[in-house]
């Protein structure tokens, strides 16, 4: 009897997962990846700034430009070789089919309404809402944005092609730095939230 | 430019890692780790890197890691873009570690350019001689490590042309280069090869001004702007990697484009 309860348990627990393991490893290491990636581009930034204002050193990482250049250019492999793993088993595992498809207008205009009037619920972990899709969908393609912007940067004659593609060398700054100006903006929401629902990062860290 | 407000601020703490550079290697790493143990020259180590010589070094072997990735990447056939005369930038920028005023002044009329290493002509060029080498020209885009750029006119002559004709051996794997200034740089022969590699002495067809480097400078439109030194007085072809002024600071070796 007791045992029976044991196993239903543990059939739940299963059916409960809201995260596998691949989704929060990944999740863990890209955070880390795209927080040295975001401190050492500050610096870097400020070398030759885009606009009139530059980053606080204080919370720019690498102290100088050589030092924030070779934190980019590590952490790059890091953040690009996860964001790989992860893409490919979003895809292939159909995650992102099911967690972020389909993204209808009216399904977002309505979740941004009830967002809006904090009517937008949270309780089921394991459903996204539409802004939830679109806002995952989105930072997943601005990712693969700053990547190949980034690459356009770093290579402008190796991968001229692509460099082309972005509008040339100078605009491809401008899109590397608009695409990190939407990263922070969305780890702002998505800390914010996270910490105002802190089952969801439990969910993150434990699965469940 | 705006690079120019930034400039000031990073020449001070270069100054002083110039100045430990200028230690030998022990004495070098005992002055800053010790400066870093008294915590009383707390600005010595704002200079470092990073803290922690762990770090430094697991992040200066990645960044060896990336030459190599850099040299595969490394197409030796595959053109920098060209523009059109009307997309130069004017002024171009001048940039250095110093003031323009206190850029080198060489005397072109006593000028020779020095030739070691594994060549098999070690005879030193005159300004006259080098003149008539066959002149190439490039309109090219000006990378520099600090994010900006700016496109110019270059003529001069093909880098591998002269290394032929002064019969180096370009089996060597590194050409490093001296200035006036006592400023170095080291690159990889694949890219010392290179058809766009120029041993320029004009800009948009004019003798190279001071300001631009005279009275040589080895334009590479496949590197950063930092690894096309100006003022160059010495030329050695070697497979022993001498390092560079910038390199030696932390900038990354090859530092492709």
């Amino acid at each position: 009897m007791s045992a029976d309860v044991a196993i239903g348990t543990k059939r739940e627990a299963a059916a409960t997962v809201i995260h596998p393991a691949w989704v929060r490893i990944c999740h863990w290491i890209n955070a880390v990846a795209i927080l040295v990636m975001i401190g050492s581009g500050w610096q870097i930034y400020d070398a030759s700034p885009l606009f009139d204002f530059t980053f606080p050193r204080q919370i720019a990482l690498g102290n100088w430009l050589a030092g924030a250049l070779l934190w980019h250019f590590a952490a790059m492999w890091v953040l690009v070789i996860n964001g790989i793993v992860y893409v490919t088993l979003g895809i292939v595992t159909g995650r992102f089919r099911r967690k972020l498809l389909p993204i209808s207008p009216r399904e977002i205009f309505a979740d941004a309404k009830a967002a809006l009037t904090f009517r937008l619920s949270h309780d089921d972990l394991s459903h996204y809402n539409a802004i939830q899709r679109v806002l995952y969908a989105g930072i997943i393609l601005t990712g693969v944005v700053i990547v190949l912007s980034g690459l356009s940067i770093w290579k402008p004659v190796q991968f001229q092609e692509l460099t082309a593609f972005f509008g040339g060398y100078d605009t491809a700054r401008y899109v590397h730095f608009f695409a990190m100006a939407t990263i922070v903006g969305f780890l702002i929401v998505h800390i914010t939230l996270a910490l105002i629902v802190p089952k969801s990062l439990r969910a993150m860290v434990a699965g469940r | 430019m705006r690079n120019r407000k930034i400039i000031p601020g990073v020449d001070q703490k270069l100054l002083i890692k110039d100045a430990a550079t200028l230690m030998p290697e022990p004495t070098r790493r005992m002055f800053l780790r010790s400066a870093a143990t008294l915590g009383a020259l707390t600005f010595l180590t704002g200079c470092d890197i990073i803290d922690g010589d762990t770090a430094e070094n697991l992040l200066r072997k990645v960044s060896s890691f990336n030459d190599g990735a850099q040299a595969l990447l490394f197409s030796r056939t595959k053109l920098a873009p060209t523009f059109p005369e009307s997309a130069i930038t004017k002024p171009f920028p001048f940039n250095a570690y110093y003031d323009e005023d206190e850029a080198p002044e060489i005397d072109g009329k006593t000028y020779k350019l020095e030739i070691s290493g594994l060549v098999e002509n070690k005879k030193p060029w005159t300004l006259d001689e080098l003149y008539k080498l066959p002149e190439v020209s490039q309109i090219t885009r000006h990378v520099c490590v600090e994010g900006w750029s700016a496109i110019g006119s270059w003529q001069g002559a093909r880098l591998s042309d002269f290394l032929q004709r002064i019969g180096a051996d370009t089996r060597a794997k590194y050409v490093w280069f001296k200035c006036a200034e006592g400023y170095t740089n080291t690159i990889d022969m694949p890219t010392a090869l290179h058809p766009q590699t120029q041993m320029t002495f004009k800009y948009h067809n004019r003798i190279l001004p001071r300001a631009y480097g005279y009275p040589i400078k080895i334009r590479i439109p496949t590197k950063l702007g930092f690894k096309n030194p100006k003022y160059v007085v010495a030329m050695e072809v070697t497979n022993t990697d001498k390092g560079g002024y910038w390199e030696n600071q932390g900038y990354n070796w090859f530092s492709g484009l």
